[in-house]
């Protein structure tokens, strides 16, 4: 069985932003950045557990909201020099569709 | 590709703190090769000094190890001096015969100590004071005779001096000048110096010229003689009158030299190919000795190595500071003055403080302190910045005394801080954790430290004190806040010319303006953004729209984030004033929703916290009352004291007044926050005098009061104008507002506004000019048309997507 399920459309997430998945595990956060790339984080910076989610977006980073941790969104590792890692989701992008697969790391 | 090749000459701090900004660029563009004279990785020649005194060893001054140049990929060749450079071949030659090619050369030789041409001066004891091989030779000879001499009283000579005095030996200090350190001090305070030394037990000799160096029986130096025929025993002398740029293989290779290789504002030097940094620069006719232009030369020649092509030097300000524990001396710019200058002094020899200040016109241009430097920074900042000073004449020798007044315990000497002690109150960053990492990771602005320990990354309130201990560490080579600050890393461009060129180009969107003023990053960063986007919607109102991606989280969502991730909610009570419905409506919320607090705000509000996000629209809705914008960088409220209609002493109706202002205002998006008051009699309940704009009502009509502060560092407001009639209140308060608007920064509150512009450039513009408060005040108006309220845009469903998670 495929553990990829469609969780929303690219257009529903705005650019240089993020929506809020809700997942029994704990929040995700999937972010749409300029090129229209998608990227899957744990909703929760390695810092004091802001919701990332709620970050500015730029490049391929989002700075976390409450203390501005930047958060590599690839990785999921903070810029140096600060020291922490959020936990990443495989995303995908089917045409509009944003698969997302919780059971593989990314 | 096949990589370029980069050949360095020189193994020193500047050298190496330019491939380190290269690396950083791209790691993979060049094969780079090294060489160094010293058989030494790089280390950091301004500690030299604390090694000599036995405070620290050549070990912990090493900033690159060996295992650094290896992880580089760095090919050092260490010990090998480069004799000759064939710039048709693009070849370098070691003197032992090492050869490497190169397509870029970086010339860092550095500088060499300068040798008085007197007889005796290659007699074996007689030594230079530049580096680790020095250094240990003045280590060996302390151990074994007993009289120095130090000739130069400059700051190289009276820390060689202090170093020595300090290894156990009997010094003298030989000096031409009248006075100590000339070119750092003034007289009085070059005495005051000499006095405090005398005491810990050097000596001196003052207008005292060399003649000769006479050697004794063993062939070794034992005496120097001055014009005047006297004789001063000396087992030991070290000559530091001063270093020359070591400009020998450039000028060997045909590079053009003059006091120093001549280079461009990019640090490229007449041969395209070559570029040089460092104390053998000559850049617009200055050769630098200290280490912190030379890091900002570092910055701006890596970049043109990197290929990137922009960033320029165009030169630096200097300030001076002595690596002799226990002295406090500081100078920084014109601290001699003369015709044109005005200076103000304060001197208490007994007590051992000296200050002296330099103006011209409304500018600090100069700096001189003596036993207590704590203010050192703040002065150098003033005269880097050229602030005017008119209106902090009268108290500016008693200090800037802004560091935060919370946060560290009233503390503001770093160096009289314990090693224990809390710098940073926000961050629970302690001094000795600050110390260590400016040694450590070889800091060298208030911005590195911040980024390294979080200190003063929060309110900023300690960022004076980390200053100052950046100051203390590292002595001369300090560099305060930088010329030009740049918005962010983004851009070259500060505040001031993004304002402008938004402006004047009539940019009206963020990737217009990233492109006009040529952005590095595709979308900024989360520094750059909001400033962007505020610059946008307040320069054009109605037509640059705005981005509410650009916006931080509580903009966005326009409630306050909370730690836990929950939002507060504070509804709009105009004046303060609220009624039965309202707070009916609150509580059915409160209940409604759970809302586990509702507390009562400095700001005559209440405050709904622990709401989760989904649930922000419909409290919103519940609540039917507009935003508080409590969470914005905007007018916040305005507080107001109940006046003339109960008050048995008001003189004005205050209340009213404030809901009128408050309403006036509503939805002003502005560079930080804004927060008003309203008194109705001199009493000032409202707390008029620590807000932005400050309303007091007195018999006649209306006091003004602006940039007032109750924040980190309380700062009373000033006079601004008197008024007659309810209508001026608002013109005035809103034309002020709207200069505020147009001229601050961003994240700028309106102190630090008046203090960068001058309380009288805002009174011309707003109070002496009537046709310009009513243009200023007709465009407050103008842009405040388009704003509504935000929650009754999103109760009606905008940014819908924003309140709204998704299932899994």
């Amino acid at each position: 069985m495929s553990h990829w399920k469609k969780v929303c459309l690219l257009t529903e997430i705005p650019p240089l932003g993020a929506r809020v998945i809700q997942h029994p595990q704990g929040d995700i956060a999937v972010f749409r950045n300029a090129d229209d790339e998608v990227f899957a984080l744990e909703d929760r910076c390695p810092h004091k557990g802001g919701p990332l989610s709620q970050g500015i977006v730029y490049g391929k980073t989002v700075a976390c909201p409450l203390h501005g941790w930047q958060i590599g969104l690839e990785c999921g590792t903070a810029a140096a020099p600060d020291e922490g890692c959020a936990r990443r989701y495989a995303v995908r992008l089917e045409g509009n569709a944003v698969l997302l697969n919780t059971e593989a790391a990314a | 590709m096949q990589k370029l090749k980069l050949v360095m000459i020189g193994n020193g701090m500047a050298g190496v703190r330019t491939l380190e900004e290269l690396l950083a660029l791209t790691p993979s563009r060049y094969d780079i090769t090294v060489f160094g004279e010293e058989p030494h990785p790089n280390y950091n020649r301004i500690l030299l000094s604390p090694v000599l005194a036995g405070e620290q060893t050549v070990q912990d001054i090493i900033l690159n190890p060996l295992e650094w140049y290896a992880e580089q990929g760095i090919t050092l060749h260490l010990g090998k001096k480069v004799v000759k450079i064939d710039r048709k071949k693009r070849v370098v030659y070691a003197a032992d015969g090492t050869e490497a090619e190169y397509d870029r050369l970086l010339m860092a030789t550095g500088s060499k100590p300068f040798i008085l041409p007197v007889p005796g001066k290659d007699l074996p004891g007689v030594i230079s004071y530049r580096d680790i091989h020095d250094t240990e030779q003045m280590l060996a000879a302390a151990r074994q005779y007993r009289h120095a001499v130090v000739i130069g009283g400059g700051l190289l000579g009276l820390e060689a001096a202090n170093g020595l005095m300090l290894q156990g030996m009997s010094v003298t200090v030989v000096h031409l000048g009248e006075w100590l350190l000339e070119r750092q001090l003034d007289k009085v305070a070059g005495q005051l110096l000499q006095q405090s030394l005398e005491q810990r037990g050097l000596r001196f000799a003052l207008q005292a010229q060399t003649a000769a160096l006479l050697a004794g029986e063993s062939g070794r130096v034992s005496a120097v003689q001055l014009k005047d025929g006297t004789e001063l025993a000396a087992d030991l002398v070290v000559m530091a009158v001063g270093i020359r740029p070591n400009t020998e293989l450039a000028e060997s290779c045909g590079l053009y030299c003059n006091r120093g290789i001549v280079v461009n504002d990019t640090l490229q030097t007449f041969d395209p190919r070559i570029y040089a940094v460092g104390e053998c620069v000559n850049h617009r006719g200055i050769a630098y000795g200290l280490v912190a232009p030379l890091y900002e030369q570092a910055r701006v020649c890596a970049n043109h190595l990197a290929g990137w092509g922009y960033g320029r030097y165009v030169g630096s300000v200097l300030s001076t500071k002595l690596k002799v524990t226990g002295i406090d001396l500081f100078s920084a710019g014109d601290f001699m003055g003369g015709d044109g200058h005005e200076e103000i002094t304060l001197s208490d020899p007994v007590g051992g403080v000296y200050k002296k200040l330099v103006l011209k016109g409304d500018k600090l241009v100069g700096a001189c302190l003596y036993g207590d430097t704590a203010d050192g920074a703040w002065y150098f900042r003033l005269l880097k910045d050229e602030q005017p000073i008119g209106e902090i004449r009268d108290h500016l020798m008693w200090g800037e005394n802004n560091l935060g007044d919370t946060g560290h315990a009233g503390e503001n000497k770093a160096a009289a801080m314990a090693d224990e002690a809390e710098v940073c109150g926000c961050n629970g960053v302690r001094k000795i954790t600050i110390v260590k990492a400016i040694r450590e990771k070889g800091l060298t602005t208030l911005d590195e430290v911040k980024k390294h320990t979080k200190a003063s990354g929060s309110c900023g309130s300690c960022a004076g004190l980390c200053e100052q201990i950046l100051m203390n560490v590292l002595g001369s080579s300090f560099d305060a806040t930088p010329k030009t600050k740049t918005v962010c890393g983004c851009t070259d461009r500060n505040h001031q010319e993004v304002r402008d060129a938004i402006r004047e180009h009539h940019l009206v969107s963020i990737p217009q303006t990233m492109q006009f003023l040529e952005w590095r990053t595709p979308n900024g960063c989360a520094t750059c953004r909001p400033a962007l986007n505020y610059y946008l919607i307040a320069t054009w109102p109605g037509e640059a729209r705005d981005d509410p991606q650009s916006r931080f989280i509580n903009e966005r969502a326009h409630a306050n984030i909370q730690k836990d991730g929950t939002y507060s909610v504070v509804p709009r009570m105009w004046g303060g004033v609220t009624n039965a419905s309202e707070l009916r409506r609150i509580a059915d919320v409160t209940d409604k929703y759970r809302i586990p607090l509702v507390k009562v705000t400095g700001g005559q509000r209440i405050d709904l916290l622990g709401v989760k996000k989904e649930d922000l629209v419909n409290v919103w809705r519940d609540l039917d009352m507009p935003s508080g914008h409590a969470y914005g960088k905007s007018l916040r409220t305005v507080k107001t004291c109940v006046g003339s209609e109960f008050c048995r002493f008001g003189t004005q109706d205050s209340t009213q007044m404030g809901i009128d202002l408050e309403h006036d205002l509503f939805g002003m998006w502005s560079p930080h926050k804004v927060k008003l008051a309203v008194s109705g009699c001199p009493r000032n309940c409202a707390e008029s005098g620590i807000k932005d704009v400050g309303v007091i009502g007195v018999d006649s009509g209306w006091e003004l009061y602006v940039g007032g502060n109750g924040g980190i560092k309380t700062e009373v407001a000033q006079f601004f104008a008197k008024v007659a009639s309810h209508a001026e209140v608002l013109e005035y308060s809103g034309a002020f507002l709207q200069l505020y608007r147009e001229e601050a920064f961003y994240l700028e509150r309106t102190v630090h506004y008046l203090h960068r512009v001058g309380l009288e450039h805002t009174k011309q513009r707003v109070v002496a000019d009537a046709d310009n408060r009513k243009a200023l005040y007709a465009r407050l108006k103008y842009a405040l048309s388009f704003e509504q309220d935000p929650w009754a845009e999103r109760i009606q469903g905008e940014q819908k997507h924003e309140f709204e998670a998704l299932p899994a």
